[in-house]
């Protein structure tokens, strides 16, 4: 049953992802592509569409998968409702027992202890996710040397290491879209993809 | 104010929270404060601290963490659920409209273009990501022997995220019980 299933992989996927934002895109990217729900490039386009949208982005890929995943209109909201129901689960139930024991929570040495190793660990494990988008936009059809003849190449990697340095320099997401998007129009006819 | 009421202002305080932050994450800090600490006293700017302290170490994304705490301190369970329901409707909503609208564009060539480019541009915001995280780690031995690990594990040789996540926790556990304990004077 396609509704259990969404409910029960965006659970997981709440309640293994430590750090927001981007820290759960490689168990996203595990999980949905190994389901079949969407592909390695919808994952990237899917981040595009979320940060021009209100909301965090475990939400909103949640409600996207689960309305393509449900049949028909009401099949699609159900599924959306589940999946974002999943994945916010989690959270709701943790915070709430903390929040109720709040001080032994604070000073509890196991957590404090596991997070010395988190907090590291999904920095490894966004990187990976950079390598395997990488992978995605810049091999579009796989790893050979073929790809360094071709200009596409070196304007996309230029355009991913130019929007990293602007993002970094405090530039706003929604703006590095933009600027990408006109980019990739010019490029597109200019070269005539 | 009776208890109704105020449920019925953290479920709109949230709503707005959740309409109007681009991004998630630490972008809605600021409005979490403007509405929750200056406009309605709900909770204290300590408060907020507290609560990025826990939503760091709780997983899920920062805004349902906070809508569920601070909702839960003003109104008990009722406030939480009516806090963390707003916070999640405007994307809920947004998204739900765009899913049915999305794949119906993404065949025009102009659109097809534009996300030739997005695709590079994204790859630019998530290697931002890494580096802001990456300069806000406290950097000593086991860091960066944990995030070469998780690294490798994951993108050279496929191990599931899940036994990743699991395994680095249980090392910083090992680790912060027994040679952290030196290195922090305990």
């Amino acid at each position: 049953m396609i509704y259990l299933e969404l409910l029960w992989t965006f659970f997981k996927i709440g309640l293994f992802t430590f750090g927001g934002g981007y820290a759960m895109l490689p168990l996203i990217q595990e999980e949905v592509i190994s389901h079949g729900w969407m592909t390695d490039e919808q994952i990237i386009d899917f981040i595009a569409v979320s940060e021009s949208t209100p909301g965090p982005f475990a939400i909103n890929i949640a409600t996207y998968i689960g309305t393509e995943m449900g049949n028909g209109f009401w099949g699609g909201l159900l599924g959306a409702f589940c999946a974002t129901l999943g994945v916010v689960l989690p959270s709701f139930i943790i915070i709430l027992i903390v929040a109720k024991c709040f001080e032994k929570f604070k000073t509890n040495k196991i957590i404090s202890g596991c997070m010395t190793g988190l907090k590291p660990a999904v920095i490894g494990l966004i990187a990976s996710a950079v390598v395997s988008m990488a992978h995605t936009v810049f091999f579009p059809s796989g790893v050979s040397f073929d790809v360094f003849k071709e200009l596409q190449f070196y304007i996309l990697a230029a355009i991913a290491l130019v929007m990293a340095f602007l993002a970094i320099k405090k530039v706003h997401p929604i703006l590095i879209i933009c600027i990408s998007a006109v980019i990739g129009i010019g490029v597109g006819y200019g070269l005539g993809l | 104010m009776n208890k109704a009421k105020k449920i019925l202002k953290l479920f709109l305080a949230f709503l707005k929270i959740g309409g109007f932050t681009f991004g998630g994450g630490y972008a809605m800090i600021p409005l979490i404060q403007k509405e929750a600490v200056e406009k309605q006293g709900w909770v204290t700017d300590e408060d907020i601290l507290e609560i990025l302290a826990i939503a760091e170490s709780t997983p899920g994304p920062i805004a349902i963490n906070s809508a569920t705490f601070i909702g839960y301190k003003t109104a008990g369970v009722l406030g939480s659920a009516a806090a963390t329901f707003g916070v999640v409707l405007p994307s809920f909503v947004i998204i739900s409209i765009i899913a049915r609208v999305l794949t119906e564009f993404s065949h025009i060539d102009v659109v097809r273009y534009a996300f030739l480019g997005i695709r590079a541009g994204v790859i630019g915001l998530v290697i931002k990501a890494v580096y802001t995280m990456f300069r806000k780690v406290k950097k000593n031995a086991m860091a960066y022997v944990v995030m070469l690990l998780a690294f490798v594990c994951v993108a050279i040789f496929d191990i599931h995220v899940l036994i990743v996540i699991a395994s680095c926790a249980v090392i910083g556990l090992i680790y912060s019980l027994t040679l952290g304990r030196k290195e922090q004077g305990v």
